[in-house]
């Protein structure tokens, strides 16, 4: 759908669309240079808070905590759902309907329900909480959105490279590591990618498994939103958002690179 | 005698494995075993142990009588219940509402820019949506809080003789949720308008329609698979979501994913949260059939 340029009155409201998304955050970030402790109103420029954002030992153990949950739970969903989107879109096997339907599960329920489900079940099995339930906690809602990523990925592949890589007497191993793997790449690092930040933004989830000393960053943030208003919040936001607008547009230019014939 | 039998018949074991090797069957059941056993531990046991907790009762220290009951789900059909309920289908339904009204127009302008651009007007959508929810919701608590922006802009400007209280109230639950769902409706929205060839609109206007009668009855129905998807993107998260009304409801403002927290964490009360669950759980479940029933609905919901 193109053609005709959109009439003013819809240009004049995807600006206003836009402003309201982005406002928000550019006042969130001008006021992280806010020298006034109750950041209400702006008194003058100071780069302060960064300073106390990085000497606060909460936040430093919590993106730490953060970082460890996010790799590990990124690496292994990210084998195992590609496992499983190789399984989905190559193999027909019996239970195959109720294996794709369990797939759509954790996309589907809310958050909340499977968040208490796991609080159960790791306290019945006497699984204390930390890290380590995160952990598990994670991989178990990345999985599904790994494989649905790698699927879509797979779903455009042309089998007949890998026939020919077998013709030329490769094995199915070395087909599979040097022809299927490469081309599918993409896909297996958009669904890591996707992954990632999922964990790295999960509260809900993250705030049921969790148990002391285990605090990430957005449980971090959110206490510090619950007691007080103040720059430090702001500063960290701030850095936060800056990270995801830097990875993701070079995500966006590592794409169209890659693709040349699409960018038209 | 295990390697007795062993060496007795090496060969048939042999090819039995190389049958299990060549046949797809296995070798898709390997490949999916990992998802399934993982899923089985973190997924179906889980609900299951929430199933059958909702049967059982809370004991006097919050620990748990194993005797099979429906106390908790009767005691869920008691009208302080029953409006918490009420009071999250509305919220889930006017937040869907609020992010048709903002997001259709968006995805509908974005379908119409040039193929190039409209890449870029995405990405300018999700940015916000990958920064934390929790960074979203504070933005908002800056601007509507009573000596927040929106109040001084306001009593500056002399609109207002004394701070508005918004934040705290319902209608900051609904601010801050149709803006943190609104990515999840715009993306689905636009998957399907860019799908509309221009031919279907200039045929519409060949046969006599005006412009605004040809949205109605051709682009409007065409996109109604996105509408749908963005509306169980939308609606169901809202439906449990219990960070927003924590942080910008008063304390009056109870979502039945604040009551499930609560029962879990503050009340102790786990078969009573259990049950609650299931209700949320069942609401979503019909909601997502009812939906997906409705329209051929697929790819929409991949974004």
């Amino acid at each position: 759908m193109s053609e005709k340029k959109p009439a003013l009155w819809l240009r004049i409201y995807a600006l206003l669309a836009y402003a309201y998304i982005y406002f928000p955050i550019l006042i969130l970030i001008i006021f992280s240079f806010n020298t006034q402790k109750i950041n209400v109103r702006w008194e003058g420029f100071t780069l302060q808070w960064y300073k106390v954002l990085f000497n606060d030992q909460n936040v430093i153990l919590a993106t730490r905590n953060t970082l460890i949950i996010a790799f590990t739970s990124t690496i292994i969903s990210t084998v195992i759902g590609t496992l499983a989107a190789l399984a989905l879109q190559r193999y027909r096997f019996p239970g195959y309907g109720a294996a794709e339907s369990l797939l759509y599960v954790p996309v589907i329920i809310p958050e909340v329900v499977m968040g208490i489900s796991l609080l159960a079940f790791f306290a019945s099995i006497g699984l204390t909480l930390g890290l380590g339930t995160i952990t598990l906690s994670h991989i178990a809602f990345n999985i599904p959105f790994v494989t649905l990523v790698v699927r879509a990925r797979l779903h455009g592949f042309d089998k007949s490279i890998e026939e020919a890589a077998m013709d030329l007497g490769a094995n199915e191993l070395t087909t599979f590591w040097r022809v299927t793997l490469p081309t599918i790449m993409p896909g297996v690092l958009s669904g890591a990618l996707l992954a990632f930040t999922l964990s790295l933004d999960d509260y809900v989830i993250t705030y049921f498994t969790a148990g002391p000393g285990s605090t990430t960053l957005p449980l971090r943030i959110f206490s510090m939103v619950r007691f007080a208003v103040t720059p430090e919040v702001n500063a960290l936001s701030t850095l936060w958002v800056l990270t995801v607008f830097i990875v993701l547009l070079i995500g966006q230019i590592a794409q169209r690179s890659q693709s040349p014939q699409q960018t038209r | 005698m295990a390697a007795e039998t062993s060496s007795v018949s090496p060969a048939p074991r042999f090819s039995l494995i190389r049958q299990l090797r060549e046949s797809p069957h296995a070798q898709g059941l390997a490949l999916i075993s990992p998802t399934l056993i993982y899923l089985l531990f973190t997924l179906v046991l889980p609900l299951l142990l929430v199933v059958v907790l909702s049967f059982m009762t809370r004991g006097p220290y919050g620990n748990i009588i194993y005797r099979v009951n429906l106390g908790n789900y009767t005691r869920l059909m008691d009208t302080l219940y029953l409006r918490i309920l009420g009071y999250s289908l509305l919220t889930a339904a006017l937040t869907t509402v609020g992010t048709i009204l903002i997001g259709y127009p968006l995805a509908y302008y974005i379908a119409r820019t040039p193929p190039r651009q409209r890449s870029v007007y995405l990405f300018l959508i999700l940015v916000p949506f990958w920064t934390n929810f929790i960074i979203r919701i504070y933005a908002w608590i800056m601007i509507l809080r009573t000596e927040g922006l929106l109040n001084s802009f306001l009593l500056k400007i002399g609109f207002i003789q004394a701070p508005l209280d918004i934040l705290y109230t319902p209608t900051a639950v609904l601010i801050g949720m149709v803006y943190e769902f609104l990515p999840f409706m715009v993306l689905p929205l636009y998957t399907s308008l860019e799908k509309i060839e221009p031919a279907q609109l200039e045929a519409a206007a060949d046969l006599g329609a005006r412009p605004f009668m040809a949205f109605l009855r051709v682009t409007l129905p065409l996109s109604l698979p996105g509408m749908i998807a963005g509306s169980i993107l939308v609606f169901i998260p809202a439906m449990g979501m219990f960070v927003v009304p924590d942080l910008m409801g008063g304390a009056k403002t109870i979502l039945v994913g604040n009551l499930i927290r609560n029962q879990f964490l503050t009340a102790r009360d786990w078969p009573f949260g259990a049950a609650a669950s299931m209700l949320l759980l069942i609401l979503t479940l019909i909601f997502t059939l009812f939906y997906t029933r409705r329209a051929g609905f697929g790819e929409e919901l991949l974004v």
